[in-house]
């Protein structure tokens, strides 16, 4: 099962390195999403030093969103995604590899770039590694989720944002404990039980989504 | 007494079950008008004016059984479309789908009057109050099963795939609310509450519980009335819905 496991992510990381573009659209879209806000609320240090957890999760969020069509239509599309459904393995473990591999090309890209936008936010050191953590726990989280939508939607009109639209209101907790967690650390108050939290639901999402997800490609590809 | 075995059985299947609802639709629609009638006139009329509130607290007799309906019936809809989805069953799945914009009104519904309660007692619209938000999530979770089954075309993928979404949804509504709460709680420390701190009088108790039964009694009726209505659409194709539609000409 492992060596499944592996092999998918491998598969699906390669392929995604072979179309850069697609990878690099995501990242770019979160900066551009971040700087953005200075240019519409002001440059006033202070204002941003308060709306920066909020505003850096909810770019997070959102790009994490747009990626997620990405994550079976492909496969769908060129057919392979019904082969993989008829191997041997489990396919929730095809399904957890494919998830990792999305946040690995889409989720980890954010993560190491989130402490360059909380600098431009002026952003206390403190609260720049606890914006890492909450992201490093909080994004495989989110492509976990949204993997259960992306599979919903697979294959129909209008997928692309349809799947926000699902996904998004399941996504809030997540952007609470994940924004919540930078602001107590920025007030200076313990950011850890934000953090367990948001370990808490990455565990759950990490124990129930693969299941869902494979069910929810079944319904759609028969 | 000899009990008459009824073969509840044969109720699941869309054939038979169109007839019975028809059946029972004036029944349920009738006492909602009663309950209405009455719960109006005791909510209007009969029960006292608050003395904190004064009378623009009367809109709770449509605001609670609203805000209680649209979580009700967010439960209701996943128990039948987690049925639907487990036996198969596609009369279940029709019911999940018949209760959801229901629910989705009645979740607009308790916003829309709580807004306009909101205006008056706290001075605001909208605050970002625990309730308020998950309300509004709730109504986004209506909103999502309702276009996701609106886009798929095939009716047997739309049932499954949104009962998958709906059982999600029903998972993670606790979690939801206790994040909203506590996020709530964390920012701001003293929440505005309801004002009303004492119990309330009887006739506005008795009036309030009318109302919930009411709005109970119009969620039957008007599902009835909407998987009907699906029934005929999904099985235009069968000889029964032919021999109806024929015989009715």
């Amino acid at each position: 099962m492992l060596a499944t496991l592996r092999w998918v992510i491998q598969r699906d990381a390669t392929l995604a390195w072979r179309g850069r573009a697609g990878v690099l659209s995501t990242l770019i879209f979160f900066i551009i999403v971040v700087s953005l806000f200075p240019l519409g609320v002001g440059p006033e240090l202070s204002v941003l030093r308060t709306i920066a957890p909020g505003v850096v999760w909810v770019a997070a969020l959102l790009a994490s969103m747009l990626s997620l069509d990405r994550m079976f239509s492909h496969d769908y599309l060129d057919g392979s995604l019904e082969q993989l459904m008829l191997t041997p393995q489990p396919l929730s473990i095809v399904v957890l590899g494919k998830i990792i591999a999305h946040w690995l090309v889409t989720g980890a890209p954010l993560i190491l770039m989130a402490p360059v936008l909380g600098v431009q936010f002026d952003l206390p050191p403190k609260a720049l590694l606890t914006l890492v953590v909450s992201l490093a726990l909080g994004t495989p989280a989110l492509s976990l989720i949204g993997a259960v939508g992306a599979a919903l939607t697979l294959g129909l009109r209008g997928g692309g944002v349809l799947v926000s639209l699902l996904v998004l209101p399941l996504c809030i907790p997540v952007l609470i404990f994940g924004a919540g967690a930078v602001e107590a650390s920025i007030t200076g108050t313990s950011a850890e039980p934000h953090l367990s939290l948001l370990g808490a639901v990455l565990v759950l999402a990490l124990l129930f989504t693969p299941w869902t997800t494979s069910a929810a490609l079944r319904i759609s590809m028969e | 007494m000899a009990r008459r075995k009824i073969n509840w059985y044969k109720y699941t299947s869309p054939a038979s079950f169109y007839p019975l609802a028809g059946k029972m639709i004036p029944f349920f629609a009738v006492i909602t008008a009663l309950l209405l009638a009455v719960g109006l006139y005791i909510g209007f009329f009969v029960a006292p004016t608050d003395f904190q509130q004064g009378e623009a607290y009367r809109i709770i007799y449509i605001h609670v059984p609203a805000a209680w309906m649209a979580m009700f019936l967010y439960a209701l809809m996943a128990i039948y479309a987690g049925l639907g989805l487990a036996f198969n069953a596609r009369l279940w799945s029709m019911m999940a789908t018949a209760i959801a914009p229901t629910g989705a009104l009645f979740a607009f519904i308790s916003l829309w009057t709580g807004s306009l309660w909101g205006r008056p007692m706290w001075g605001t619209w909208w605050v970002w109050d625990a309730r308020l938000t998950s309300t509004l999530i709730l109504f986004f979770l209506y909103l999502g099963f309702l276009s996701l089954q609106g886009v798929i075309e095939d009716a047997r993928r739309a049932d499954r795939a949104g009962a998958l979404l709906a059982l999600v949804g029903a998972v993670n509504v606790p979690i939801i609310y206790f994040s909203v709460q506590w996020w709530n709680t964390l920012h701001q420390g003293a929440t505005l509450r309801l004002g009303r701190n004492a119990s309330i009088a009887p006739q506005m108790l008795t009036a309030l519980l009318i109302m919930i039964a009411a709005c109970w009694m119009y969620s039957i009726t008007v599902t009835l009335m909407r998987v009907r209505s699906i029934i005929l659409e999904r099985e235009r194709r069968a000889p029964w819905v032919a021999e109806l539609l024929g015989g009715t000409k």
